[in-house]
């Protein structure tokens, strides 16, 4: 092949060389990009509910405690040994398992890995970094009715 | 002339098939005292086949979703003739299989055949030990149970804690930003078709650069003159003795199937409280060991965001050994390699057992 001099100008071929180039660029991109999007979750459009019934106040007793559902996450709701009414979101704070109520060490526990809340939702052991997050507790009738502060 | 060979005539006039016998023939493998590690690259292979033929078998009948996922696995055990054993020996198989690919990556590591040429089969077979993991995480998730769900909870989490790209990762495998059947569909999907098509595409690549450039011969024959080494020819003597071990794992998988059958146990509960001594699979042990001891805040840090972050930094790292261990591929002994490796050997066993015996 005979050899171009070189007038610093670009070559035809070389054009063309970064011209298929970046088709073939755009052309992924093209491809690509609608396929990575389809994996993106759309907003869910369902309203969190602000308040719920936890329970009848029958159901309860003094060093318990019941998991149940607010919206889409569990919470927890305690009945502490004083006979006073404590809920809390009961996600863990350290990697999200849902935590319970031990009534043998008057604590609330996560079984994934080992993190103790005391009665108020702080975490006082185990690997969890933050406390839980706090609901208020009001008595209407028979209902326990939890709601976001 | 018999009726084999008139077949095997009319099969070369065609496509040339001498050039594969010619091929077989001349393929050797070193032989020494080492060797026995070689097999487990086959164990490994085997182990994916039995996966591959149980896993269609019980696609036949699993049925993804919050009403069906659970029952379909259920009704494979108890009403499917044979279910049970099809859905045991996947379950023990995909354990063996993860279990003979460590190996076999310990053996590759100590006896550094991934140094100078092979460090891309080093790469492509860090990214299949890698894609079991996803595929023994995501499996583990589809019948559906509270230890699978909870499993699957703090494993995509952990996803999520990952600085940057955690979040969006995490929602991705989720399919939303909690575990629910969305997760299960998405799970499945990645079970079944995604994973198998970028496995087999991998290892494809993995045995082809095991064909082209043979088997790494150890590291003591680097001066040592060619009347020296042994080998023994790979077809039939090293077929046939991989054959055998093939054979011997088909029946330990079958004892471990019939006598230690797979549980099922209680269907997910999303709001329920995790049941008391959830654990991981083994070999994701050590790791959940790791994580119970990391403190809930160091240097400012939240443990568990310092904890992944280290072992995802550690197995970088291990992934990179043929990069930092340039003095191997250079004839000299790099021994820092193998404290590195008995170290992360002993972390891994002692952390393991710790998880095992933890209440």
């Amino acid at each position: 092949m005979m050899d171009v001099p070189s007038t610093g100008k670009m070559s035809r071929r070389t054009f063309l060389d970064y011209f298929l180039g970046l088709s073939v660029v755009a052309w992924l991109a093209a491809v690509l990009y609608p396929i990575i999007d389809y994996f993106r979750v759309p907003p869910q459009t369902e309203a969190a509910p602000s308040s719920v019934v936890a329970g009848s106040v029958k159901d309860f007793k003094p060093n318990s405690g019941k998991v149940f559902r607010f919206g889409n996450e569990p919470a927890i709701l305690v009945d502490t040994p004083d006979g006073k009414l404590e809920a809390f979101s009961a996600v863990c704070t350290h990697l999200q398992c849902t935590v319970q109520y031990r009534p043998d060490m008057q604590r609330i526990w996560c079984a994934c890995h080992g993190g103790v809340y005391d009665l108020n939702g702080r975490n006082i052991s185990g690997p969890p970094p933050r406390p839980l997050t706090g609901y208020k507790v009001a008595v209407k009738g028979d209902d326990i009715v939890v709601s976001k502060s | 002339m018999n009726k084999e060979s008139k077949m095997m005539r009319w099969l070369n006039e065609r496509y040339n098939l001498s050039l594969i016998e010619h091929f077989a023939e001349e393929k050797k493998v070193p032989h020494f005292r080492g060797s026995f590690w070689y097999y487990f690259g086959g164990v490994s292979l085997f182990l994916f086949i039995v996966q591959v033929v149980t896993g269609i078998l019980l696609l036949m009948y699993y049925q993804p979703g919050a009403q069906t996922a659970y029952e379909s696995v259920r009704f494979i055990v108890m009403k499917v003739q044979f279910g049970w054993l099809i859905r045991s020996i996947h379950s023990w198989s995909a354990n063996l299989m993860i279990l003979s690919v460590i190996i076999h990556m310990f053996s590759v590591y100590f006896t550094k055949a991934f140094r100078k040429p092979r460090e891309l089969t080093w790469y492509s077979g860090f990214i299949l030990l890698a894609l079991c993991l996803t595929f023994g995480f995501s499996g583990y998730l589809l019948p559906w149970n509270t230890l699978s769900y909870f499993a699957t909870k703090v494993g995509t989490e952990i996803v999520g804690v990952v600085p940057f790209v955690g979040k969006p990762v995490m929602e991705v495998l989720r399919n939303g930003s909690d575990v629910t059947t969305a997760t299960l569909t998405r799970f499945f999907a990645l079970h079944v078709a995604v994973l198998p098509a970028l496995f087999t595409v991998i290892l494809g690549v993995h045995l082809l650069f095991i064909q082209v450039q043979g088997i790494s011969e150890p590291e003591s024959w680097k001066y040592l003159p060619e009347s020296k080494k042994s080998h023994i020819p790979f077809f039939p003597n090293f077929v046939l003795r991989d054959v055998l071990l093939w054979l011997i794992v088909l029946n330990v998988l079958a004892i471990l199937a019939v006598y230690f059958p797979w549980e099922l146990g209680h269907k997910a509960e999303p709001f329920a409280p995790a049941p008391i001594g959830i654990k991981p699979e083994w070999y994701f042990l050590f790791m959940f060991q790791s994580l119970r001891f990391f403190p809930p805040k160091l240097l400012g840090v939240d443990g568990e965001v310092l904890g992944i972050s280290l072992f995802g930094l550690a197995g970088f790292l291990w992934f990179l050994v043929p990069f930092w261990d340039s003095k191997t591929s250079k004839g000299s002994r790099n021994r820092i390699v193998n404290y590195v490796g008995i170290g992360v050997v002993l972390y891994i066993i002692v952390f393991t057992v710790i998880g095992a015996r933890a209440k």
